[in-house]
């Protein structure tokens, strides 16, 4: 790409890459990060005006850190493979989408279908996430500080959903075998989802995530388990009548 | 997909800017549809004066003397506004009806587009900067106003498929989703008096609309009964002569962002369309809930 001329912000972020989404294209700035190569010296980026731009930072492979100034739109830091991303803002729909590894953290809120499919990595939200957080989740961990919304972890397959204030109608609904942690009110839970018992074992990968997530002053003994109850893994014959 | 926007103004010294404001959001949705545009603007009403905005496929031919025919037909005085393919037609209030009517056979090629004391409405095939253009819609000045950029799927791409639907006094909406009953929905309404210009959805919400409210429920009695009697997927903005609401459908797939400050509470399928807006780094931004009525009034 074109080089960038330096910008006032970018001397005074020492060797941070600074973007400014007012000034280039986003093509520019993913582009760029594509093109960087296991030990490249740019590890720092920051992303300047993303007034909800879609698809900010996607795609990413390198273990880079970006920090984005301001809200962005839909499927922000989709596809995430080793980067540690950090929105300064609010995220629009489908945040994280299939992360595979590294981190994202939003200090706003996110929208809805946070973290769908993602098959690793760590996505903190620092606000609430809105319906269908972790649909389909396959392994990622997923840490909300607020509230999360109707649907969340529909057909959730493995990783960890942990929820530190209340949860939207049908949680879990059709579940496999994530697990999920809520602190407050469930409004309702889905076909085939349950409250399960809190073993040693949980309380300790629990306060593993917390920590990880930087989460202080809330105890891991404060959340209540739920998983699947494994009733809808194999057909029930009683059932044929209704096909 | 579709694109929409309303912006209703709690300060007055911004309602000079509130065409130009609602311009610039509805034109950054532009990317969410290509197919048409359109916006609803609603001025202080006077309470001694009636508006009806008309649109013409041949606007030279139709507006020319429409104003002395128009006022001779009901026996009241009429001015005829042109504003491109459409205008925007003055005369007293009880003589809307009387007007609507004497159009049909003066000027049958003319549709109208909305009738009240307060809204103004402007819609056309075209990106939402081509339609703002058109109009001059930046200069408008006004209270509340809601915005559409339209991917059309429901029915065909032509001015009177695109929004906002006008159905009743002061009242029209915009959509982003498609109903799947609105068939049925159509039928019980035209049973019960309700007139319909097209095929499409999103007309029949707000002949629903207003249908309710015409059966005596105010704008939250009647946006509450979209939740129950009518099934699909849709983000509602309703506007009304000094209000504007919002509502979506249960499963809520539709996108909303709000936001709120002292100055205006405004509404985007998207964050990106509220950025420019004053203040917005300050304001409440937030997704309204799903299956919640949500709406303000002067």
């Amino acid at each position: 790409m074109p080089a960038t001329p330096m910008s006032k912000a970018e001397r005074e972020q020492g060797d941070a890459r600074v973007f400014d989404l007012s000034l280039h294209s986003l093509r520019e700035l993913n582009q760029a990060l594509h093109k960087l190569t296991p030990g490249s010296n740019e590890t720092a980026w920051e992303v300047l005006n993303p007034k909800g731009s879609h698809s900010v930072a996607v795609g990413v492979d390198q273990p880079v850190s970006i920090d984005v100034r301001g809200s962005v739109g839909y499927y922000c830091a989709g596809m995430n493979d080793g980067a540690a991303i950090t929105v300064h803002g609010s995220a629009g729909p489908g945040v994280g989408e299939n992360m595979m590894s590294g981190s994202i953290v939003i200090k706003g809120d996110a929208s809805q279908y946070a973290g769908a499919t993602g098959r690793g990595g760590l996505l903190v939200i620092e606000g609430n996430a809105s319906s269908r957080c972790g649909i389909s989740m396959k392994g990622i961990d997923i840490v909300v500080h607020g509230n999360i919304g109707h649907m969340s972890a529909f057909m959730a397959q493995s990783g960890n959903l942990v929820v530190l204030g209340d949860a939207g109608d049908a949680l879990g609904d059709s579940i496999y075998e994530a697990r999920l942690f809520v602190r407050g009110k469930v409004e309702s839970l889905g076909a085939d989802c349950i409250a399960k018992e809190m073993r040693p074992e949980h309380i300790e990968l629990l306060q593993g995530l917390l920590d990880k997530a930087g989460v202080t002053g809330v105890k891991a003994s404060e959340f209540k388990r739920y998983g699947s109850a494994r009733k809808l893994y194999n057909f029930n014959i009683d059932n044929a009548d209704a096909y | 997909m579709c694109g929409i926007v309303g912006l209703f103004l709690k300060d007055k010294a911004l309602e000079p800017k509130l065409g130009a404001m609602l311009s610039e959001m509805l034109v950054s949705l532009s990317d969410r549809g290509p197919d048409s545009a359109g916006i609803a603007i609603y001025g202080a009403a006077t309470g001694n004066e009636a508006k009806i905005t008309v649109q013409s496929p041949k606007a030279d031919r139709d507006f020319r003397g429409l104003d002395a025919e128009l006022a001779k037909a009901i026996g009241a005085p009429v001015s005829v506004a042109v504003n491109s393919t459409h205008a925007v037609i003055r005369t007293t209030p009880d003589k809307v009806d009387a007007a609507r009517e004497a159009l049909q056979t003066l000027r049958p090629d003319i549709r109208i587009m909305g009738a009240g004391e307060a809204v103004e409405i402007y819609k056309e095939v075209g990106l939402p900067e081509t339609v703002v253009d058109r109009f001059h819609v930046r200069s408008m000045t006004g209270t509340h106003g809601i915005g559409h950029t339209r991917m059309a799927t429901e029915s065909a791409v032509t001015t009177m498929g695109a929004h906002p639907f006008s159905t009743g006094a002061d009242q029209c909406l915009v959509h982003n989703g498609s109903l799947s009953n609105h068939n049925n929905v159509r039928r019980e309404l035209i049973r019960d008096g309700m007139k319909f210009e097209t095929e499409n959805d999103t007309e029949v919400a707000a002949a629903y609309l207003s249908n309710r409210m015409a059966h005596g429920k105010n704008l939250g009695e009647a946006l509450e009964g979209t939740l129950s009697d009518l099934d699909g997927f849709f983000t509602f903005v309703v506007g009304t002569k000094n209000g504007f609401g919002v509502v979506r459908d249960p499963i809520a797939c539709k996108p909303a962002v709000m936001a709120e400050t002292d100055q205006y509470v405004a509404f985007g399928s998207e964050y990106r369309a509220l950025t420019k807006l004053p203040g917005i780094d300050n304001a409440r931004v937030w997704e309204p809930e799903p299956a919640t009525v949500y709406f303000w009034e002067h």
